[in-house]
């Protein structure tokens, strides 16, 4: 039966505490780094899915998101690259919906069901914008979720699924708009979220001939923090017993990646045999009913929600979140602009660039990247194995500062070595400057290195450790 | 006389296929020039003592050479001299053989122009003076073609007379391209194609526009005695000339804008060097600059190698063609149809010259082959830099 075969997530390193927001808010919220965005979060949380998992096996890679960097060129090409799948692979962008993540989902199932393809990794991943001071800009948080959709060897079973729709504008954005707008909150709960929701939850219960009481965890989007307890009481669960933890006060709303979260959240902590409901909302709602196998404790080395939640530093500071936003324009050292990139040069190293492809001489074995024509130790012409860098691990050789740095202030650059061999200069992301030391461990993480003519530049940076 | 006429021998060159490389780095076109380089002279990379490397975009400095090629430690000088920058590239290359300072070198120019993203060339204004930026910020097509108009004008040729002479040139540069494997286009075209083709800047059409392409071309340097010693077919530089003016077209009214006279000095100091009193007599074959046909048309004058005022008649009469030509002149096709890699061209054109000269230009060969000349045009029309080389047998 077609279920879930692996798992990933990624909740970015960085959380702004509410209190820093407006006095009076409580929690934090998981905040992207201002070089972080779907895209990388996306990569992030496969990296985290493919850490034990095979490539090979995937023949589709689905992206969804609200917050697409692009209007018009597919994203999912981007991280099925960065994520090192074959060519060959299917690739499609869902959006414009909250529910985008679990719509991926379905089609997914639908794709290995009818055997179209063996495995295909669905990535949701959002950053949603509030208004400075909207009630949206407390709720929302950024992250991702990975979910490997497979029709053997399955974690999770999905014994049933139900969609319904729902023409309501509750929660919106036109095109062009850079915050969420909404209509009065009365009505979109009650016509809206819960009326929906209610639907699909006894809908998906009905097709699974099942009660609420048979469901050992109930996986519900809600808006924010409070509404899940509402529909609970609706739907016949028991708010406390039942239904997972909408992480409200460590992580946030994180849009059409929410749902995938908080499932894989759930997913770590089920035991063979559970049975667990997952219902995702906007403009009406995907209910699913899985079941547990005996291999849901695999995947007990990835990260996926519990570690990336438990791995984190909280930003006090109001102002630097306003300014890795663009919302607060800051002066700027006086030096060159980035930009420039040859789109053509891009196409070209594209393996090398966005999958961290080096070369490994088949001679004297010296690890370079980016790959050369000829050896660097050797003068061997055209004899390199490829040797993707990125799952490697790594540490400082040396560093600096760079107070000079046209849009980080200041840039941490390092000179990067890697296990095995291979070297590279990174800037050092997600990371307290004064921290920093010769030989100290590091990890690569794929993020945004500057927006210029329309074009996102995306390419490696390195992290300290993520426990 | 001071001169290096037959102090310096070249015994091996490369030449990368030009054209649209989406597929390759200057790096991986640097590598394909070179690599045929060595192996024709046969040599190994680790006994070139010192490179002079040539590029107007791609990249800045010697290490883009050394770090390309993995050369070890050994110096890379790199030169810039707009379009004319291949040439220079061979000229200093050979004088520091002629110098002694060095037996073995190399000479490379490499230009990967398809990256930019751009049609034509990567920037804008090439005058470093245009510092008000309020100047009409010309592409290389209208530069050029303020000289044809003229042309036209002083020469008492019609638009459709003048328009007839260009298409000449372009057809005739498609036909060699045809012979060239390694040129960028290969297809014949006819008088009515190119002179029915879209304009581009008037009065030069879409034909009369080389091609913007990807390439490298390499050339080992050596003394004589060494390239004697080796008992394989060389050639020897006869003359080289640069010359670079005051700007005078721009400046001072009475220039007449239908010659470059830094054309007609660079070949002056070549002539000299290589004792050529007579070029249309002595000349074998000519590679010149046809950034666009009409600079073909007035450099055959500039050059000496038609009358002034009557190149246009020579391209008539087919006086250039490899077919029925009196002087074959771009006989690889031309920057038009074998390709401007700026960096590249200058020794592009005396690959094609050395080939002919060791008789290994297949179907392009012309017979008796004594003196091959190339000709690389650099700088706003006008605002020029430029080279002339002149080589020959030993």
């Amino acid at each position: 039966m077609a279920g879930i075969v692996s798992y990933g997530a990624y909740v970015p390193w960085w959380r702004l505490s509410r209190k820093a927001i407006a006095p009076g808010g409580s929690g934090e919220k998981a905040i992207a780094n201002w070089d972080e965005d779907s895209v990388t979060m996306a990569v992030a949380a496969g990296m985290d899915c493919l850490s034990d998992a095979d490539r090979n096996s995937i023949d589709g890679l689905y992206f969804a998101s609200t917050t697409s960097p692009y209007k018009e060129s597919q994203v999912s090409t981007l991280v099925a690259t960065a994520l090192d799948l074959r060519e060959e692979t299917r690739s499609a962008d869902f959006s414009s919906s909250l529910r985008a993540g679990t719509s991926a989902v379905r089609a997914a199932l639908d794709a290995v069901s009818a055997g179209s393809a063996r495995r295909v990794l669905v990535a949701a991943a959002d950053c949603r914008l509030g208004m400075p001071g909207s009630t949206f800009e407390q709720d929302c948080g950024d992250g991702a979720g990975v979910l490997v959709i497979g029709n053997s060897d399955v974690a999770a079973e999905v014994v049933a699924s139900y969609s319904v729709n729902n023409e309501i504008l509750d929660v919106w954005r036109a095109d062009g708009d850079q915050f969420l707008r909404s209509w009065e909150d009365r009505f979109i709960i009650t016509k809206g979220y819960l009326r929906s929701m209610s639907q699909a939850i006894s809908g998906v219960l009905k097709q699974a001939k099942l009660t609420p009481k048979d469901i050992t965890r109930a996986v519900l989007y809600t808006p924010d923090g409070r509404r899940v307890a509402e529909l609970a009481k609706e739907a016949g669960f028991d708010p406390k017993a039942q239904v997972q933890d909408p992480l409200a006060a460590a992580m946030g709303n994180t849009g059409c990646a929410y749902a995938l979260m908080l499932l894989v959240a759930a997913l770590e902590d089920a035991k063979p045999g559970d049975t667990i409901l997952w219902a995702s909302y906007g403009n009406g709602s995907d209910a699913f009913v899985l079941r547990a196998t005996d291999k849901i404790g695999q995947g007990k080395g990835r990260r996926a929600m519990k570690k990336h939640l438990a791995s984190k530093r909280v930003l006090e500071d109001y102002r630097t979140y306003l300014q890795w936003r663009r919302l607060l324009p800051m002066d700027q050292p006086r030096r060159p602009v980035m930009g420039n990139i040859s789109l053509s040069a891009a196409w070209r190293e594209r393996k090398q660039n966005l999958a961290m492809y080096g070369g490994k001489c088949q001679v004297c074995g010296t690890v370079q990247y980016p790959q050369q024509r000829i050896c660097v130790s050797c003068q061997t012409a055209d004899k390199f194995d490829p040797v993707r860098l990125y799952d490697k691990k790594a540490q400082v050789f040396t560093y600096t500062a760079d107070f000079l740095d046209p849009i980080e202030t200041p840039q941490v650059t390092a000179v990067v070595d890697f296990e095995g061999g291979g070297r590279c200069l990174l800037a050092v992301t997600d990371r307290v400057p004064n921290e920093i030391k010769v030989g100290m461990p590091l990890e690569v993480s794929f993020r945004k290195v500057f927006f210029e003519r329309g074009i996102h530049n995306y390419f490696w940076k390195a992290t300290p450790v993520r426990a | 006389m001071p001169g290096i006429k037959d102090k310096v021998a070249i015994i091996g060159m490369g030449c990368s296929k030009f054209g649209e490389r989406w597929d390759s780095s200057h790096v991986d076109l640097a590598v394909e020039a070179a690599q045929e380089a060595y192996s024709d002279a046969g040599v190994e990379p680790k006994d070139i003592q010192s490179v002079w490397f040539g590029t107007l975009f791609s990249g800045f400095a010697g290490p883009t050479l050394s770090h390309a090629l993995k050369t070890q430690y050994i110096p890379v000088t790199r030169i810039e001299n707009f379009c004319a920058t291949g040439i220079d590239v061979l000229r200093n290359a050979c004088f520091s053989v002629v110098a002694g300072a060095y037996e073995l070198v190399l000479a490379i120019g490499v230009e990967k122009l398809k990256d930019g993203g751009y049609t034509g060339l990567p920037i804008s204004s090439l005058d470093p003076d245009d510092t008000p930026k309020a100047f009409p910020q010309t592409a290389p097509p209208a530069m050029f073609a303020v000289y044809a108009t003229r042309y036209f004008h002083d020469y008492g040729l019609s638009y459709e007379q003048g328009k007839h002479v260009l298409a000449k040139i372009a057809v005739k540069n498609h036909k060699h391209g045809t012979m060239s494997p390694k040129a960028h286009f290969q297809r014949e075209i006819t008088i009515e194609q190119a002179m029915n083709a879209p304009m581009i800047a008037w009065p030069l059409g879409l034909f009369d526009c080389c091609g913007v392409s990807d390439g490298a071309a390499a050339a080992i340097v050596t003394t004589p005695e060494i390239a004697k010693k080796r008992g394989k077919d060389y050639i020897t530089i006869k003359g080289f000339g640069i010359s670079c003016g005051p700007k005078e077209h721009i400046l001072r009214q009475g220039y007449d804008w239908v010659h470059w006279e830094e054309s007609v000095r660079a070949a002056k100091q070549a002539y000299d060097e290589a004792g050529v009193k007579d070029p249309r007599k002595e000349i074998s074959i000519a590679q010149v600059h046809d950034c666009f046909t009409s600079t073909e048309l007035i450099t055959m004058e500039d050059l000496g190698l038609s009358k002034r005022g009557e190149g246009w008649k020579d391209e008539e009469a087919d006086f250039f063609t490899l077919e029925k030509g009196g002087l074959p002149v771009n006989t690889d096709g031309g920057l038009k149809c074998f390709g401007h890699p700026i960096g590249a061209t200058g020794l592009r054109m005396t690959y094609e010259n050395y080939k002919q000269l060791i008789g290994k230009a297949e179907k392009r060969q012309v017979k008796d082959m004594k003196l091959g000349l190339a000709h690389n045009l650099g700088g706003a029309a006008g605002a020029n830099v430029i080279g002339v080389a002149i080589v020959g047998r030993p």
